[in-house]
Parts: C-alpha cells; sequence; structure tokens
C-alpha cells in the first residue's frame, strides 16, 4: 500500500509514457510556420532592391544598415516620426484606457448603488458591438467638432474598451477583499485615496494585462487612424506602412524601405512582449470567459 | 444617551456614508461612462439616424442640397450584387480560417500541455510571437512571400522545372488572406486555450492514468470538454473578428488586381463612404453587418447552449 502511495506521488512514474518525437515534432512544425515570416523579413531587410527580387529568398546580404539609413533619410525621417506615433498613439491610450478600466470596473465591483446592474449591462452590451459600426459615425461626429486629421481622432475613442471594465470589474471583485477597504474607511481615508493607494497595488497584475490588451490593439488599429487621418506626419506605423506600399506599387525601389520598416516595427512590440510576458495574465482572459 | 439615540445616531451616520459612497462610486464610473456615450452610445444612434437619410441634390445645376428621409431605401439599395458578393467571399473565408485557426491553436495547447512534448517553451513564444505583430506588417510579410519573384517556395519549385501556382491569383486568394489570418491568431487562442487547461487540477489527470487512460484518452475526453468554454468564446469571438476583415485584403489590395475595393464588406463600406461620399448607404450597410453579426453570434451562442443543456438534461 505504501509503495502505491509513494509511486503515485512521485515525480517519475512507472506507468508514464515516453516523450513522443511525433508530437514534439508537431509543435515544432507549428513554431517554424509562425518564425519563417519573421525570419524571412530579418533576411531581406538586409538585401538592396536589385537582390530581393534576383537572388534566393533565404540567402543574407549587407545591405541592412544602408537600408535603414534609407529608411531614414526618406523624406526627413518619416518613418521615426510614424513610430513614434505609434508610440504615443499606443502608449498614452493603454495608460488612459487602463486607468479608465480599473476605477470603473472597481467602482462597479465594490460598492452597491441603485443603477450599477443597468450601468453595467449597458457596458457590456459594448462589447458585442462590432467596431465597424463605430468608425465612420466616429469620424462624422468628430469632423463636427473638428478634431479629425488630429491626434485626439485616434486617441478619445481608444480610451474606452467595454471589454477592459469587464475584465477590471472581475478581477477588482476577486483581488481587493472588502474587510480592507472597511479598515481603510475606518482609518479615516477617501474613497478615491482608498482606490489609488490601497486597491491599486493589489489591482496591478490585472491591470498590466489590461494596458498590454490595449496596447496591442491600438498598435495593431489599422482602420480608425486610415478613416481619421490625413496627414502622414500623423500617421501611426501601419497606416504609414501601407501608404509607402501603395506607392511602392509604382515604385518598386520603395519596397526596400517597406521590408526594412516591417522589420523595424516588429522590434519593440516583440521585445515588449517576450519582457512582459511574466506579467501578463492571459488566465484573466480565460478566467473571464468561462464566467 | 440611551441606546435608541445611538442606534439613531449610527445608523445616521452609515446612511450618510452609503450616501458618500454611492456618490465617489458615480465618480469613479463616469470618465468611463461618459466616453462610453461619446465615442459608443452617440456612434450607434447618429449610424441609426442617417441610414434612413439622403441628401437630396435640386435645382437647375445642383444648387440646392438638403437632407431628406427615405425610410428603408438605402436599406433596400444596400442589398446589390457588390454586397451580396462580397458577404459570400467572406463566409468563405471565415469557414477556412476559424475551423483552421482554432483546431492549430487546440492542438498545439493541448500539446504544449502533454507530457509527451518537449521543446516547450521556445515552441509557445514560437507560435506566440506572430500576435506581436500588427495585421497590416503580416499582411505585408506574406504578401511579399506570396509574390512568385521574391517567395521561396516558386524559387525551390521554379529550379525544379514547375510551373509554380500564382497564390495572389483569384483561385487561392481566399486561402492566401486566410493564411495571414491563422499565421496571426493562431498564438492567442492557443495561449488562451492553455491557459485554461493549466487550470485543471492535476489530480484528475492522476486518476485517470490509474485508470489506464493514454495521454491521447486523457486530452480527448477529459481536457476537451473541460476548457469547452474557453474554445466556445474563442470562437465567437474570431468569428465576430471575421466578418469585419479589412486590415488584410487592404494592405494586399495594391500587389494584386485580384481584390477588389468592394473585397469585404468593410471595404464597401470604407469605399462608399469615403472615396463615393455616400454616408448614408455606407452607415445603413454598416447596420446591416453589425446586425448581422449580432444575430450570428445570438445563434451561435443559442445552438451552442442548447446542446449544454441538453447534456445537463441527460
Amino acid at each position: 500500500m505504501s509503495t502505491l502511495t509513494s509511486s503515485r506521488t512521485s515525480l517519475r512514474r512507472p506507468h508514464r509514457e515516453a516523450p513522443s518525437i511525433l508530437a514534439t515534432m508537431v509543435l515544432l512544425i507549428g513554431a517554424l510556420y509562425c518564425l519563417f515570416p519573421i525570419l524571412w523579413v530579418l533576411i531581406a531587410s538586409s538585401k538592396s532592391s536589385d537582390e530581393l527580387f534576383s537572388s534566393f529568398t533565404l540567402q543574407p546580404s549587407v545591405h541592412l544598415w544602408d537600408n535603414i539609413v534609407a529608411l531614414s533619410s526618406y523624406r526627413d525621417g518619416l518613418f521615426w516620426r510614424w513610430m513614434g506615433n505609434t508610440f504615443i498613439y499606443a502608449g498614452v491610450g493603454a495608460l488612459v484606457s487602463t486607468w479608465v478600466s480599473s476605477i470603473a470596473g472597481y467602482g462597479l465591483a465594490k460598492f452597491n448603488f441603485r443603477g450599477k446592474t443597468a450601468i453595467f449591462n449597458v457596458i457590456l452590451m459594448g462589447v458585442l458591438v462590432p467596431g465597424v459600426i463605430l468608425a465612420i459615425p466616429q469620424y462624422l461626429l468628430l469632423a463636427k467638432v473638428g478634431l479629425t486629421n488630429t491626434m485626439w481622432a485616434v486617441l478619445l475613442p481608444q480610451f474606452i474598451s467595454p471589454y477592459n471594465i469587464y475584465l477590471a470589474r472581475i478581477y477588482a471583485a476577486g483581488s481587493v477583499p472588502t474587510d480592507i477597504i472597511e479598515a481603510a474607511r475606518i482609518d479615516g481615508l477617501r474613497e478615491f485615496s482608498i482606490f489609488h493607494r490601497v486597491a491599486v497595488p493589489m489591482m496591478v497584475p490585472g491591470m498590466v494585462t489590461i494596458f498590454l490588451f490595449q496596447f496591442v490593439a491600438i498598435w495593431n488599429n489599422f482602420m480608425l487612424p486610415y478613416i481619421m487621418l490625413g496627414s502622414d506626419k500623423l500617421f501611426p506605423l501601419t497606416v504609414g506602412l501601407t501608404s509607402l506600399l501603395n506607392q511602392g506599387a509604382q515604385a518598386p525601389a520603395l519596397y526596400t524601405l517597406v521590408i526594412t520598416g516591417a522589420m523595424l516595427s516588429i522590434l519593440p512590440l516583440a521585445a515588449l512582449f517576450l519582457l512582459l510576458q511574466r506579467y501578463w495574465r492571459v488566465d484573466l482572459a480565460s478566467g473571464a470567459v468561462k464566467a | 444617551m440611551s441606546t435608541a439615540t445611538v442606534v439613531r445616531a449610527k445608523s445616521r451616520r452609515s446612511n450618510s456614508n452609503t450616501k458618500t459612497q454611492t456618490r465617489a462610486a458615480w465618480f469613479m464610473i463616469a470618465p468611463a461612462f461618459v466616453l462610453f456615450l461619446l465615442f459608443m452610445a452617440a456612434p450607434i444612434f447618429y449610424t441609426l439616424f442617417i441610414s434612413f437619410q439622403r441628401t437630396k441634390v435640386s435645382g437647375l445645376f445642383g444648387g440646392t442640397r438638403e437632407t431628406i428621409w427615405v425610410g428603408f431605401q438605402n436599406y433596400v439599395n444596400s442589398f446589390d450584387s457588390e454586397f451580396l458578393a462580397s458577404v459570400v467571399r467572406v463566409l468563405g473565408y471565415g469557414c477556412i480560417l476559424v475551423p483552421v485557426m482554432l483546431g492549430l491553436a487546440l492542438t498545439f495547447a493541448l500539446l504544449l500541455d502533454s507530457p509527451r512534448t518537449r521543446s516547450k517553451t521556445f515552441s509557445r513564444v514560437a507560435i506566440f510571437l506572430p500576435f506581436a505583430v500588427p495585421a497590416v506588417i503580416s499582411s505585408l510579410l506574406w504578401g511579399f512571400l506570396y509574390l512568385p519573384s521574391v517567395s521561396p517556395f516558386s524559387y525551390i519549385l521554379n529550379t525544379f522545372g514547375i510551373q509554380s501556382p500564382n497564390v495572389l491569383g483569384p483561385d487561392v486568394i481566399t486561402f492566401a488572406i486566410a493564411n495571414i489570418g491563422i499565421w496571426g491568431g493562431t498564438g492567442f487562442n492557443m495561449i488562451v486555450i492553455y491557459t485554461s487547461l493549466k487550470a485543471i487540477p492535476s489530480d484528475i489527470y492522476e486518476a485517470a492514468r490509474i485508470d489506464g487512460c493514454s495521454e491521447r484518452q486523457i486530452a480527448l475526453r477529459i481536457k476537451i470538454p473541460i476548457v469547452m468554454p474557453a474554445i466556445i468564446m474563442t470562437f465567437l469571438f474570431s468569428m465576430i473578428a471575421t466578418l469585419q476583415v479589412f486590415a488584410e485584403p487592404m494592405t494586399l489590395k495594391p500587389m494584386t488586381n485580384t481584390i477588389s475595393s468592394t473585397w469585404s464588406p468593410l471595404m464597401k463600406i470604407y469605399r462608399d463612404a469615403f472615396q463615393n461620399s455616400d454616408i448614408y448607404s455606407a452607415a445603413a450597410t454598416s447596420v446591416i453587418v453589425a446586425v448581422g453579426t449580432l444575430a450570428i453570434s445570438y445563434f451561435f451562442l443559442a445552438v451552442v447552449q442548447k446542446r449544454a443543456f441538453g447534456q445537463e438534461e441527460r
């Protein structure tokens, strides 16, 4: 009997199945498929525009630095402006959105008042509203107040995310004990100080997740800036590179710039992910979908 | 002080406490609510409003323009052959994209969770990496890889003297665009499913192993049923995203003649609103797409729930 118990608790069980080569191969093929375009763009950005269409695709060359210089000098460094704009849109947008969602989620999770369920349900309906119905009227309404073709036109609509409010409510309900809020009240803290000084530190993992979700959503967004912006000085990378590609259809030399730009624009987000992976709690999302 | 006064004083204090708390709660929700009203509710009502309108030009040289109410005329006009063709294309695209992407995501998630695989961390990070690549950039990358003069596949085929198929041609363009979506979306959905797999207490597997279950049986009979809710939600969100495909075909468009400016419903809405300056038709078409999306989501959830309840009754 004791042997059975010990074999059950030990890590190496005798009846454990051997590692499967086939299963590992499937995983590695998937990894290769996902890495291949990224590998390609790293190689292609090292080629001159002649080599791009003449040499074998996966044969690297030595022109990476030349390409970066050419891209940087394209219209006085417009590309780096796009990169900066993207960071502003995604960084500021995600920060504000995280604060708005967290404080609203906390308010909805930790207070009881009349109309709370109604408000939450209305916001929840926003999760299901397809973005398509919003973009064009957002443009028309912002045009009425003269905000189109400004940074505000891209920032303001992305401050609000019903899905993030929903996540924040779930996370606040689970991570901030009501007793601690009561104790802080007895200590004489005002409700907003309780949120910022007591609740926020407990909600940090959830807030990092919300921040990253929104950061990626804004970084990847194409339709909203594409509709809102006319001046290419305000473009984010997605819209800027598409416009460059459109011109490339007439002038293939621009293709090298597009490829180098694509390579450079992958790096920041990939680095952010590899760095923040530990803090990123996807279980918040999957736990949320279970509820 | 009598007990009664104490109680009254207490209740008055707690009453005023509730009041300050309610006020604080409203202030906390206010930023979100105001933004919601301005950037979600108002646009929705505005779309509905203008979808029933049209500009009427009268006078000899189009001198006067006025906005008139036309009832459901814009909606009737919206169902033209271009729109229907774009809906059919996108449904075909979705029928390839969603099952393949989620099938791969589930397979990879189960393999990552299985004790029988190796090099898990590398595979997990590699498969998730495309999530960090915006759809526009991934369409750019794949678009170049599809060009016969750049593609390594055509290069290899050509060295053997085989004519490589034109991936951007009319026959395979749907697959080509779906591949971009699969590449970009598999990793995220894999992580969502994998995370719910991790949440399953491992003693369930212990019990199953003692009963003689193989790892494959554990995956099929235990893991998949338990993570079904996560699979259903990823399915739902993927369907909603599919119907709104815009960035991928817009990016590929300059590289091929196969993609028209009305390839997907959203591209048609964009063309109507900004190239033809017909915001009224665009509004009506967006309402149709939104209602269609909601109807499909609702229908899907209803079917799924019926199945779930049916199982419960048994």
